[in-house]
C-alpha cells in the first residue's frame, strides 16, 4: 500500500478535489493521514471550509471512523529556511540571505531547487516516525502540480542530483528520489471523459514510465448520471412527437407542445456527449492502469460532496491497494 | 441582479490601435483555444494576425493545419478574406538561446550555452516560460510585422506568476545577489577572495555548502559570462511590461462558470486594475443554456415522478414503503417526547403509487421504450440542466456582484474539442454574437 499518493491532472478536472476525497477515504478506520498542497493556491482550505492554511500542519476533518485529516500548505520559502536552520542553525544569516535576495534566487529561479524543497518536506512527512517508532502519518497525499508538469516536478531532483553534484542539496535530492521512486508511491491522475485531458493523461502517463516513477491510478472526475436511452430519442419522430406532447400535459406540464423540440435537442446534445464519453471511456481503459470512476457532485462541490466522493473512492479501494 | 454589460468582440478585434491581446486565466479553461479562436476571427476580419500559444494541446495545433507549432511564427492556411493569420508556440530553451546568440560574441555565447547551470535554468523553471513569453511577446512587437498579436499565457501556478516572474527573473539578474555571486570570479576566483569583507565570503561559502561547490562555480561562471547582458534583461522585462500598460493592449480573462476558475478570474481581475494594466472584459467559455428554460428543475422532476407512477411501477412503490418503515423506526427511536411531531406525518397504510388517475400502462411497446418512461427521461434530463444553469448563474451572479464594470462575453458549451478551423471560427462567431447568447439564456 503506498505511503505517499500523489494526485495530479489537467487543470479543471478537480485534482484538488479527488486529492481531498482520497486524505479522506485513507483516514478511515483511525488512521492519520497528511494532506500536503505545493502550489500556493489555499483550495485545500477552501474545499473544507476552513480558514487560509498557515505553513504548519493541522487538522482540518475528522473521518468516517475516528480517522484524521492533517493538512499542510507548503510554502518554498519558509521550507529553505526550516532546512537552513535544520541543518546549519543560520538562524540569522537566513534572513541575511533572504534579505540579499538569496532565498528568493534559490526558491524562484535556482533550476529545480523550489520542487526540491516542496518533494522534500512531503518526503520527510512521509517518512517521519513519532516517538514509538510508529509513522506520524499513515498516508501523505498531494496535490500535486497538474499533469502537464508532474513528471518534471517529480523528476526534478534526479535533474538537480546531476545539477549539483555533491554538498546538502545533492543529499536532500537523492533522499527524496529513493522516496519517490519506490512502491511506496503512487501517482495516480485526474480526468474528465474529454477528448483534452484524456490525451494529457495518456501523455503523462507515458512521462512517467519514462522517468520511472510509478504510476496508480487513472481517477475519472465528474461522470454524469446515465439519465436516459439513447436508442429511444433517436426514434422520437412525427407521432412520437406528439405521444411525448401528450405524455408532458398528462403529468401536469403546461405548453408542453412547445417543449417537445427543445427538450429533444437538448437529448441530442446529451446523445452526442454520451457517445464522446464513450470513446474516451475506451481510450482511458486501454492505459493499462486501473480506473475509477467519481460522480458529478450536481449541486457544486461542497463539504458534503467531498464526503461524498471520499466514500466512493473508499469502495472502489482507491489508494488501498 | 443587473448583468454584466455584453463584451464587444469585434470592435476590440477591428479597431487598428489594438495591437496585442492577452489572454489569461487559470488551467483548463479554454485559454489557448480562445486565444486560437481569436486570432482567427481578426485575421477573417481583414488583421494580419499572429497567435503566440504557450504549450498547445496537440489537437489546437492541428485545428490550425500546423501540425508541430514552433518557435517561428507558421502561416495558417484555409483562412478566409483578406487577413493573414501566423501562428508559433513559445519554444523558451530557444527563445534563450537566441537572447544569448544575440547579445553575446560567438565564444561568450558558446560558453553559456554549454554552462550546466544555464542549461537547466533555460529548459524551464520556474519563473522562465513566463520570462520567455514576454521576451518572445516583445520581440513580435518589436518586428511590428503584425496588426495584432494574439498571446495565450502561460498555465501558472497562480495569476501572480505571469506579471511577477519577468521582474522578478529580470530583478534577480540585474540584482545584488548576482553581483555578490559574480565577485570572486570577476576578481579571478581565490586570489580575489582577500579582497570580500566578511558577509560576503560567508554568503558564499553558506551557498557553496548547500548547492555544493562545483553547482556554485557553474552559476559563478554563467553569471560571469552573462555579465554584459544583464542590463538588457533588466531593461527587456521593464519594457515589456510597460507594453502590456500601453493603450494598444487589451487583456482578456478566460474563465469557465466553475467557482474555482472565478475565484481566480476575479483575482486576476483585481491584479491586473493593480498593475493598471488594461482590462478589455471576461470571456466565460462552455455556459450552458436551454431553449426551455420556463420550465423549472422542480417542476420537470416532479413531472418526471408523475409520469413514473403512472406507470404503476411497484419497484417505486416498494422503495417507498421501506422509506416509511425506515421514517417508522427512527420516530420509535427518539422516544415519546417527539410524538407531537410525529403525529401528523405517522403513516398509516403504506398506500403510496399511481392511486389517483390513470394508470396509464406503457404505450408504444414496439419502440422498446414506453413513451412514459422516454418522457421521464427528457424531463430528468432537463431538471438536470436547469440545475446546471442555476448552478453557473450563481457563481456568475457572484462574479459580477464583486466586478459590475467588467464586461462579459458568454460562449456557449460545446458538446465536443475543436479539430479545425471551422471549430474555430464556430467559437469566434459565438464569442462575438452576445446579444443573441445573452437572450437565450
Amino acid at each position: 500500500m503506498s505511503r505517499l499518493q500523489v494526485v495530479s491532472g489537467k487543470g479543471g478536472t478537480g485534482k484538488t478535489t479527488v486529492a481531498a476525497a482520497l486524505a479522506l477515504a485513507l483516514a478511515t478506520e483511525g488512521k492519520r493521514t497528511l494532506l500536503v498542497e505545493v502550489e500556493g493556491r489555499q483550495g485545500i482550505a477552501q474545499l473544507f471550509e476552513a480558514e487560509t492554511l498557515p505553513y504548519e500542519e493541522r487538522k482540518i476533518a475528522v473521518a468516517p471512523g475516528g480517522g484524521e485529516v492533517h493538512a499542510l500548505a507548503i510554502d518554498a520559502e519558509r521550507a529553505l529556511l526550516d532546512y537552513l536552520q535544520m541543518f546549519y542553525k543560520l538562524g540569522s544569516a537566513g534572513r541575511a540571505l533572504k534579505k540579499l535576495g538569496a532565498i528568493d534566487f534559490a526558491t524562484t529561479i535556482a533550476p529545480g531547487v523550489r520542487d526540491v524543497l516542496l518533494t522534500g518536506k512531503a518526503c520527510e512527512a512521509v517518512r517521519r516516525k513519532d516517538k514509538h517508532g510508529r509513522y506520524a502519518y499513515d498516508h501523505v497525499v498531494m496535490d500535486a502540480p497538474p499533469t502537464g508538469r508532474i513528471t518534471r516536478f517529480l523528476n526534478v531532483n534526479d535533474e538537480v542530483a546531476g545539477l549539483a553534484k555533491i554538498g546538502p542539496i545533492h543529499n536532500q535530492a537523492q533522499a527524496v528520489m529513493r522516496v519517490l521512486k519506490s512502491p511506496e508511491t503512487a501517482v495516480h491522475l485526474v480526468t474528465l471523459l474529454e477528448e483534452m485531458p484524456v490525451q494529457e493523461t495518456a501523455d503523462g502517463i507515458a512521462e512517467l514510465r519514462a522517468a520511472d516513477l510509478p504510476t496508480g491510478a487513472v481517477i475519472v472526475n465528474m461522470v454524469r448520471p446515465h439519465l436516459l436511452d439513447e436508442e429511444a430519442v433517436r426514434g422520437v419522430t412525427g407521432d412520437r412527437r406528439k405521444e411525448v406532447a401528450k405524455a408532458l400535459t398528462r403529468a401536469g406540464v403546461t405548453g408542453s407542445a412547445k417543449l417537445v423540440t427543445p427538450l429533444l435537442q437538448e437529448a441530442a446534445e446529451h446523445a452526442e456527449r454520451v457517445e464522446l464519453e464513450r470513446e474516451q471511456r475506451a481510450v482511458v481503459g486501454g492505459l493499462g492502469l486501473p480506473v475509477h470512476e467519481l460522480p458529478l457532485i450536481g449541486e457544486g462541490m461542497d463539504l458534503a460532496g467531498l464526503y461524498r466522493l471520499a466514500a466512493e473512492l473508499r469502495n472502489s479501494g482507491v489508494g488501498s491497494k | 441582479m443587473d448583468a454584466a454589460a455584453p463584451l464587444d468582440i469585434d470592435p476590440l478585434l477591428d479597431d487598428p490601435k489594438t495591437r496585442i491581446v492577452v489572454c489569461c486565466g487559470s488551467g483548463g479553461v479554454g485559454k489557448t483555444t480562445t486565444a486560437a479562436a481569436l486570432g482567427l476571427r481578426a485575421a477573417e476580419r481583414g488583421r494580419k494576425v499572429v497567435v503566440l500559444t504557450i504549450d498547445p494541446a496537440r489537437r489546437l495545433a492541428q485545428s490550425m493545419g500546423i501540425d508541430s507549432l514552433d518557435n517561428t511564427p507558421r502561416r495558417v492556411k484555409g483562412v478566409e478574406g483578406d487577413g493573414e493569420l501566423h501562428a508559433m508556440m513559445l519554444d523558451m530553451k530557444r527563445t534563450f538561446d537566441e537572447i544569448v546568440e544575440a547579445h553575446a560574441d560567438p565564444e561568450r555565447a558558446r560558453a553559456i550555452l554549454s554552462n550546466p547551470f544555464y542549461q537547466s535554468l533555460s529548459a524551464g523553471f520556474a519563473g522562465t516560460q513566463e520570462y520567455m513569453a514576454m521576451e518572445k511577446l516583445g520581440q513580435l512587437r518589436a518586428r511590428d510585422e503584425w496588426d495584432l498579436i494574439v498571446v495565450d499565457t502561460p498555465p501558472s501556478r497562480s495569476a501572480l506568476d505571469f506579471l511577477d516572474a519577468p521582474k522578478r527573473l529580470g530583478s534577480f539578474l540585474d540584482g545584488k545577489f548576482i553581483r555578490l555571486l559574480m565577485a570572486p570570479a570577476k576578481m579571478g576566483g581565490r586570489a580575489g577572495m582577500k579582497f570580500l569583507n566578511v558577509g560576503m565570503s560567508m554568503m558564499t561559502g553558506t551557498l557553496g555548502k548547500l548547492l555544493g561547490g562545483q553547482l556554485l562555480r557553474d552559476v559563478q561562471t554563467f553569471v560571469a559570462a552573462m555579465d554584459t547582458m544583464f542590463g538588457g534583461f533588466r531593461t527587456r522585462a521593464d519594457a515589456t511590461y510597460r507594453l502590456l500598460q500601453a493603450p494598444g493592449t487589451a487583456f482578456l480573462v478566460v474563465a469557465a462558470p466553475e467557482r474555482d476558475a472565478l475565484r481566480e478570474a476575479a483575482y486576476f481581475v483585481e491584479r491586473l486594475a493593480a498593475d493598471t494594466m488594461p482590462l478589455a472584459g471576461l470571456v466565460l467559455n462552455r455556459v450552458h443554456g436551454s431553449g426551455a428554460a420556463r420550465l423549472s428543475a422542480e417542476r420537470a422532476l416532479a413531472a418526471a415522478e408523475h409520469l413514473d407512477e403512472d406507470r404503476g411501477g411497484e419497484d417505486r412503490g416498494e422503495g417507498r414503503g421501506e422509506n416509511l418503515v425506515d421514517g417508522r423506526i427512527v420516530d420509535q427511536g427518539s422516544g415519546k417526547a417527539e410524538d407531537r411531531g410525529t403525529g401528523g406525518s405517522s403513516p398509516e397504510a403504506p398506500s403510496p403509487t399511481g392511486s389517483e388517475d390513470s394508470a396509464s400502462q406503457d404505450s408504444a411497446p414496439e419502440h422498446g421504450v414506453s413513451v412514459d418512461r422516454l418522457t421521464a427521461g427528457l424531463l430528468r434530463l432537463h431538471a438536470e440542466r436547469m440545475q446546471v444553469l442555476a448552478r453557473e448563474q450563481r457563481t456568475r451572479d457572484r462574479f459580477t456582484a464583486l466586478h459590475p464594470e467588467v464586461p462579459v462575453a458568454e460562449v456557449a458549451a460545446l458538446p465536443g474539442d475543436v479539430h479545425d478551423l471551422a471549430g474555430l471560427r464556430a467559437i469566434g462567431e459565438r464569442l462575438a454574437a452576445q446579444e443573441e447568447t445573452a437572450g437565450a439564456l
